[in-house]
C-alpha cells in the first residue's frame, strides 16, 4: 500500500512540474502586463496582477498610437481574424474538392495530378520565400487578402487529409446514389458533406490555429501598418524594445503576446475534443 | 483507391483545377524562379544579371557561415527533437496513469499547442531579457556567467528552451492518444507477467507506441528546421555572429536582408534537396524499422 502511495505522488509531482513549466511563462507575461512600466523596469517580471490592467489594455487596443505608430490592436486582430478563418476556410473548400476528384474519379491525369499535389509537401514555403514574394508582388497583390491567404493554401496537408478519409467511406454508398440516378455534384453534396462534417469542424479548427500563428509570409507581404496582424506587431513591439527609448513600455509587449495568444487558444480549448481528433486523425 | 468510381471526362478537372491551379502559380513558379536565380550573379544595383553556373553554389554552400549554420541547425534539430519528445512521453505516460485530475492536466499541457513560435519568442526574450528578465538574473545568481547577446552557448541554450517549450504539447497530444490507444486487455496482461512497471513500460508499452514516434520525429524535424524561424527572428537574430543561425532563418537573411538573391536562392535550392533527401530517407529507412 505504502509503495503505490509513494507512486502516485510522483506521478502527480511530475505533471505538476510540466504544468508549471507549461503554463508559468504566460502567467508571468499577463501579470507582467497589468502593472506600470517604471514597476518592471524596477523590480523585473511580475508573478501578481498589477493596477494596471485596463490601462494598459485599453491603450493598446483602442487608443491610435498606443502601440504601433497607428494602426490599435484591436485592427491588428481583425486582420489576424480574416488570415485565420480565410485560411482555414480557403483550404477545406479546395482541398475537398480535389480531393473528391481524387478519390471518386477515374481520369487520365489523376496520378500525374496527384504526385504534383504530393510534391508540395516537400518544400514549405520558407525554402520559395523570396521566389515567391517576386510571383505575388509582380501580380500585384502585395497587401491583399488574396495575396496574403491565396499562396499560404498552396501546400496540399487538407488534401491528404480529405483523401484518407474519402476511402474510408464505404463503396456502397456510391452505388447506391449511382443507382439512384445521382450526379456527381449530388453525391458530393447531398452524401459527402454531410459525412464529413465532424472532420470538416475539425479541420477548420486546426487550419484556423495555423493561419492565426502564420508569421514569415505575412511579416514579407505587408508593407502598410493597417494590414499588421497581431503575430507580426510582435515583430515591431521586438524591434521597438530593441531600439529601446526612456522608458521602455514593456507591459504593452507582454499584453500584446497575450491578445496574440488568447484567441486561438481560446478556440483549441472550447473544441479540444474535435481539435484532439482531427490532429491525430489527420496524421495518420 | 476505390471499387467504384465515377467516369466523366471533365468533372474531375473542375474539381481539382483551382488546387492545380495555386500550385502553378503559387509553388511550381516560385520553385522554378528559385532554381534559375540561383545560377545568376546580379551586379549591385539589381540592374543585369549574369549566368554563372554553379558559381553561387560554390560561393554560399562552402563558406564558412553556411557550413556554421548547418552545424547549428543539425545540433539544434537533434536536441529539440529529442528534448521535446523525450518530456513530451514521460508528461504523455504520467497523464495516462492518473485518474484523479485527468482532464485538467492533459487540457493544461496541451494548450500552448496554439501559441506562435514568434509569440513564445518575445515571452522567452522578454523572460531572458537582461534588465527586466527573471531567468537571466536567476541563471546569473546561480553562478552560471549567463549572457546569451555575447556568448554562443548560452544563446543556443535559449533559443533550444523556447523551441523545445513549443513542441512539447503537440507531441503530448499525440503520445497521449496513442497510449489511450492501447488495449486494456495488453496492459492488463502485462502487469499479471511482470512486476516492475519501468520494465513494463519498455518491453511492452513503448514498442507499441514506435509508430507515434517514429511519426514524431519527423514532424520534430521539420519543426525544428522551418517554424522556429519566428522564434530565432524574435530572440537572437542569429546573434552572436551567426552562431544561432538555422540554414532556413539564413536564407531569409542573406535574401532580405542582404539583398543577395542569387546566393540565397542556391541556398533554397540546396535546403529543397536536404528535404528531399530526409524524405527519402524517412521511407526508406526508418519506417521499415518500425512494427506497426
Amino acid at each position: 500500500m505504502q509503495n503505490i502511495n509513494w507512486r502516485l505522488i510522483s506521478t502527480h509531482t511530475i505533471l505538476i512540474i510540466g504544468v508549471l513549466f507549461m503554463s508559468l511563462p504566460v502567467w508571468v507575461a499577463f501579470a507582467t502586463s497589468t502593472h506600470a512600466p517604471e514597476t518592471i523596469l524596477r523590480n523585473g517580471l511580475q508573478f501578481w496582477p498589477g493596477g494596471h490592467f485596463f490601462e494598459t489594455y485599453n491603450e493598446v487596443l483602442f487608443v491610435e498610437g498606443g502601440v504601433m505608430k497607428k494602426v490599435t490592436a484591436l485592427a491588428m486582430l481583425k486582420n489576424s481574424l480574416i488570415l485565420g478563418v480565410g485560411f482555414a476556410v480557403g483550404k477545406v473548400v479546395i482541398s475537398m474538392l480535389a480531393a473528391y476528384a481524387i478519390v471518386y474519379f477515374r481520369f487520365r491525369l489523376a496520378v500525374p495530378l496527384f504526385w504534383v499535389i504530393f510534391m508540395t509537401l516537400l518544400l514549405p514555403l520558407e525554402v520559395r520565400i523570396i521566389p515567391s514574394f517576386q510571383v505575388v508582388s509582380g501580380l500585384g497583390l502585395l497587401d491583399t487578402h488574396t495575396g496574403l491567404i491565396v499562396p499560404l493554401i498552396a501546400s496540399a496537408t487538407g488534401t491528404f487529409f480529405f483523401r484518407q478519409f474519402f476511402r474510408s467511406v464505404p463503396d456502397e454508398l456510391l452505388e447506391a446514389a449511382r443507382l439512384d440516378g445521382a450526379t456527381p455534384w449530388r453525391f458530393f453534396v447531398d452524401i459527402l458533406i454531410p459525412l464529413s462534417k465532424t472532420m470538416i469542424a475539425a479541420i477548420l479548427i486546426i487550419m484556423f490555429v495555423v493561419g492565426w500563428n502564420q508569421y514569415l509570409w505575412p511579416l514579407i507581404m505587408t508593407t502598410k501598418e493597417e494590414n499588421y496582424t497581431l503575430v507580426i506587431g510582435i515583430k515591431q513591439i521586438y524591434q521597438i524594445l530593441a531600439e529601446g527609448g526612456e522608458l521602455p513600455q514593456y507591459q504593452k509587449a507582454f499584453a500584446l503576446t497575450i491578445l496574440a495568444t488568447l484567441p486561438p487558444v481560446l478556440v483549441v480549448l472550447v473544441f479540444q475534443n474535435w481539435f484532439v481528433k482531427g490532429l491525430v486523425e489527420s496524421e495518420k | 483507391m476505390k471499387r467504384v468510381q465515377f467516369e466523366h471526362s471533365s468533372i474531375p478537372y473542375l474539381f481539382i483545377a483551382p488546387q492545380i491551379l495555386i500550385i502553378f502559380v503559387f509553388f511550381l513558379w516560385p520553385a522554378a524562379q528559385a532554381i534559375y536565380q540561383s545560377f545568376l550573379l546580379e551586379d549591385a544595383f539589381g540592374l543585369s544579371s549574369q549566368f554563372v553556373w554553379f558559381r553561387n553554389y560554390a560561393d554560399t554552400v562552402f563558406s564558412d557561415s553556411w557550413l556554421q549554420a548547418a552545424g547549428f541547425t543539425v545540433i539544434f534539430s537533434v536536441l529539440v527533437t529529442f528534448l521535446s519528445i523525450g518530456i513530451a512521453l514521460l508528461l504523455a505516460v504520467k497523464a495516462n496513469e492518473v485518474i484523479r485530475g485527468a482532464s485538467t492536466y492533459k487540457t493544461t499541457l496541451m494548450w500552448a499547442y496554439a501559441i506562435a513560435p514568434p509569440v513564445a519568442g518575445l515571452m522567452g526574450n522578454l523572460m531572458f531579457h537582461p534588465l527586466i528578465g527573471d531567468l537571466y538574473k536567476f541563471l546569473n545568481a546561480i553562478g552560471w556567467d549567463f549572457d546569451h547577446k555575447l556568448n554562443a552557448f548560452d544563446a543556443g541554450f535559449v533559443v533550444v528552451l523556447i523551441s523545445v517549450w513549443k513542441q512539447v504539447s503537440v507531441n503530448f497530444i499525440f503520445f497521449l492518444s496513442g497510449l489511450q490507444g492501447i488495449p486494456k486487455s495488453v496492459t492488463e496482461a502485462a502487469t499479471l507477467d511482470c512486476k516492475s512497471p519501468t520494465r513494463r513500460f519498455w518491453t511492452i508499452v513503448f514498442p507499441l507506441l514506435a509508430p507515434t514516434t517514429f511519426f514524431l520525429m519527423v514532424i520534430n524535424i521539420t519543426y525544428a528546421f522551418f517554424e522556429t524561424f519566428g522564434i530565432i527572428d524574435t530572440t537572437t537574430r542569429g546573434a552572436p555572429g551567426g552562431a544561432t543561425n538555422t540554414l532556413v532563418f539564413k536564407v531569409f537573411q542573406d535574401g532580405f536582408r542582404g539583398a543577395d538573391l542569387g546566393g540565397s536562392s542556391a541556398q533554397s535550392v540546396v535546403l529543397m534537396f536536404i528535404v528531399l533527401a530526409l524524405t527519402v530517407f524517412q521511407f526508406r529507412f526508418i519506417e521499415r524499422k518500425v512494427h506497426y
